[in-house]
């Protein structure tokens, strides 16, 4: 298991490197990236607050979660800290397994649970204003 | 005793500080700590149905009795990930 949280960009090949396995015919990535609009706003950079301690601890338990629900063999999880630019991955997921229905599901999983648990939160800056983007409060849940 | 109140995203910007270090009372709860705090910054309390509480890095129930030491932090709802959904 491999998790991150850090303020520099994130590349996907050292985290693929880890997940991978020889006995593992299946590796997902997501990746999450910044993007130019939302809610018809045209949006310029986000940035990115976190609880890093807290965070880290989170993202193993969802890490772990999955490795107890599917049979995957590794789970690597990274986060952005910081102002990211349109275009910048914020999220990265990767996952193994023997088969790719496992992976797919782990992976697509993994990646609902850090948007409810995971102490991260997201700025928004368009033209002429910024806000905090609050998720639904279900934390802990 | 002591406790230190860390503040993240919204809050951070409305208490203006990312931590506070504060005398409590013994016997003092996570949810009575966060009370007192409402009287001293009141926007704090808009955020009130919202919030989870953290104590130590790990999510707590409100009625937790603060012990000297402890970090604790009033968690907004998250909005890590990408995008907006």
């Amino acid at each position: 298991m491999l998790i991150e949280i850090t303020a520099g960009p994130l590349s996907p090949e050292p985290f693929l490197q880890h997940v991978r396995r020889d006995d593992s015919g299946a590796v997902a990535l997501f990746l999450g990236v910044v993007r130019d609009n939302n809610l018809g706003r045209r949006v310029l950079y986000l940035e990115y607050d976190a609880y890093p301690e807290m965070a880290e601890r989170k993202l193993r338990e969802v890490a772990e979660e999955a490795l107890a629900r599917w049979p995957i063999t590794d789970v690597a999880i990274a986060h952005r800290t910081g102002r990211l630019e349109i275009g910048e991955t914020s999220l990265l997921v990767a996952v193994s397994s023997p088969h790719r229905h496992d992976a797919f599901a782990a992976c697509h999983h993994i990646v609902n649970r850090i948007k409810e648990i995971v102490p991260i939160w997201k700025k928004e800056v368009w033209e002429g204003g910024e806000a905090w983007i609050e998720g639904d409060p279900v934390a802990g849940k | 005793m002591k406790a230190t109140v860390k503040f993240f995203a919204a809050l951070r910007e409305m208490i203006g500080a990312r931590e506070l270090s504060l005398e409590v009372a013994d016997g003092q709860t996570v949810d009575g700590l966060f009370r007192e705090l409402c009287a001293r910054f009141p926007r704090l309390a808009d955020y009130e149905s919202a919030l989870f509480y953290s104590v130590n890095a790990e999510y707590v129930s409100p009625d937790y009795a603060l012990q000297d030491g402890d970090e604790v932090a009033f968690i907004p709802p998250v909005s890590g990930g990408h995008g907006a959904d």
